[in-house]
């Protein structure tokens, strides 16, 4: 495990904002930290990038403490935070050769190592331009390279896609993707599902300080209840022999049947033989899987769900 | 040791870059000074007499006024960096943040050297004849770079705590205002006793008449000591004072 956190608590004041979380990250994956506005994302990236002191817990990264080791962790990692931070008065380039100064590459190195982030974030055109001039998505991009100058193994990633257009936030899930293929440890936060859904390996629900949930976005799912069918028939005479026959949740206004299903094969062929020996086959049959939008809402909208 | 120092250049080189391309505040911070010693010299000179030609008096105090503009941008930019994300970049790379100060402080001086070396051209040309020898220049340029890195320490540290660029300008307002209460404009004996007390126990006056005493050979008596025991002590105070308050911003 690359990350691993025991027992996190944080507390501003007398408010709890961290209330023990347990996390793990396996090497070269994605890991998802998924929530609301408040629910304590970014104070659990601040802490895991040694920015933020934790009042309890163990954590370590890529083998190191975070609390008494915070040179050596943030050797290995790079932090994009989730506003961007970029110098608008210096140009693309500049910023890009800022940090490789900074991380020791030597003047040509630095200027070689910035117009090969250039060239992958697909910023050459604007690379002398001021990054005052920059469209959001750009500066987005220009954020996350001046993260990656020295090859970082665990790259923390706070809302990477929050205000950007859906061109821009598309193209981000890319550069997110190649960085996977290479390897690298991806933790990102996002109150978005379909961020999570499509990007991580592993969901982690957070929620008031408290961990809501966690698993791959299928094992979410599950949790909320399983697939459902949904059966249509031509007659409301059909549709009541088959309610009859298979209980579930008729609706006579569009004919439709809806029958839960552990979503295999065999279950929908045993439904479609029984109906047709009772003479009520349907005409259409879909499959629905409760999307990451269920679970989210069914979990942070009770009050302290159990893990 | 060495990559502290390569980390403050490169800190150094971006809050230059920064500054010089910050150009409302540079043209402020050079016409503003100049825009001051017309006024003064123009419009309130003929009405103080302070025994000699006024531009001749009240050069330093020009000159002094610059600096305390100059450490309130640099106070403004610092916290622009601390309230942004570019401070968490900085803390989370392996490297000493605290240069990210460094830069600005050094950008402040070089800043302040320029628009100085500006004011005092321009007072040339409307009349100001300096009789310093060139050691006289020296000590007195010397004397000024110590408090102006003093004051920009203590603009950094206001600049680090500060919760927002505007905030940092208020904090640190009584840096404009304060030359006013030295001898800058007016010869400290024609103000009423109280505030006579408050001018003559301040930096900027001792400073002011040291500069004076060596460009235009007004006496300076122990005031050229008081000066520099004021500069390097606040220079001291202000760098102890902005590393703690640094930390204490950074440590949540
Ligand atoms: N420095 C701070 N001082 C006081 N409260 C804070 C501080 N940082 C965050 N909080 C509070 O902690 C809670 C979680 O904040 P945060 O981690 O930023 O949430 P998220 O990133 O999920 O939106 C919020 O209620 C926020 O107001
Ligand atoms: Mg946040």
């Amino acid at each position: 495990m690359i990350v691993e956190a025991t027992g996190l608590r944080k507390a501003y004041g007398s408010t709890a904002v961290l209330d023990g979380i347990d996390l793990e990250v396996a090497e070269g994956s994605v890991f998802a930290l998924l929530g609301p506005n408040g629910a304590g994302k970014t104070t659990t990236i601040r802490i895991l990038s040694t920015l933020s002191r934790p009042d309890g817990g163990r954590l370590r990264v890529a083998g190191f403490d975070v609390v008494r080791e915070p040179a050596e962790v943030r050797g290995v990692i790079s932090l994009t935070g989730q506003y961007a931070a970029v110098d608008a008065e210096q140009t693309g380039r500049e910023n890009l050769v800022m940090v490789a100064r900074l991380m020791h590459l030597g003047r040509p190195g630095a200027k070689a190592r910035a117009a090969e982030l250039l060239e992958r974030f697909d910023l050459v055109d604007a690379a002398d331009r001021r990054v005052k001039t920059y469209s959001g998505g750009m500066r987005r991009r220009l954020d996350l390279a001046m993260s990656l100058v020295a090859a970082p193994k665990v790259i923390f990633l706070d809302e990477p896609t929050t205000g950007l257009d859906p061109a821009s936030r598309t193209t981000m899930w890319d550069a997110i993707r190649d960085l996977v293929r290479t390897g690298t440890t991806i933790f990102l936060t996002t109150q978005y599902l379909e961020e999570a859904d499509r990007l991580a390996d592993r969901i982690m629900v957070l929620d008031k300080g408290k961990v809501a949930a966690q698993g791959t976005a299928d094992d979410l799912k599950a949790r909320v209840g399983g697939d459902r069918l949904d059966l249509r028939f031509t007659s409301g005479a059909a549709l009541d022999v088959a309610a009859a026959l298979l209980g579930g949740f008729p609706d006579h206004e569009r004919l439709v049947l809806s029958v839960p299903s552990d979503g295999t094969a065999a279950h929908l062929h045993t439904v479609l033989d029984d109906l047709r020996a009772a003479a009520a086959a349907p005409v259409q049959v879909s499959s629905h899987r409760p999307t990451l939008d269920d679970v989210f809402l069914a979990l942070t909208a009770r009050e302290g769900v159990p893990a | 040791m060495s990559h502290a120092i390569t980390d403050s250049m490169t800190m150094i080189g971006r809050s230059i870059r920064l500054g010089r391309r910050n150009v409302d505040t540079l043209i402020m911070s050079i016409v503003l000074p100049l825009l001051m010693m017309a006024l003064f010299v123009y419009v309130f000179g003929g009405a103080i007499d302070t025994g000699t030609q006024y531009i001749n008096y009240v050069v330093p105090g020009i000159i002094l006024l610059c600096t305390g503009y100059g450490a309130a941008s640099t106070a403004m930019s610092v916290a622009d960096d601390m309230n942004s994300g570019m401070i968490d970049r900085l803390r989370s790379m392996p490297i000493r943040s605290f240069a990210v100060l460094t830069g600005h402080v050094t950008a402040s001086v070089a800043r302040n050297a320029l628009s100085t070396t500006i004011v005092v051209g321009a007072a040339v040309a409307m009349g100001f004849r300096p009789s310093a020898s060139p050691l006289e220049w020296v000590a007195a340029a010397g004397l000024l770079l110590l408090y102006v890195l003093a004051l920009s320490w203590l603009a950094a540290g206001l600049g680090s705590v500060a919760k927002s660029v505007e905030s940092a300008s208020a904090l640190s307002f009584f840096m404009l205002f304060l030359p006013y209460l030295s001898s800058a404009f007016v010869p400290t004996d024609t103000m009423p006793s109280f505030l006579r007390g408050v001018s003559e126990h301040q930096p900027i006056t001792p400073v002011i008449e040291t500069v004076r005493g060596l460009l235009t050979g007004t006496p300076i008596g122990d005031k050229g000591w008081i000066a520099l025991a004021w500069s390097v002590g606040l220079l001291v105070a202000s760098f102890i004072v902005a590393t703690a308050l640094y930390r204490r911003r950074v440590n949540d």
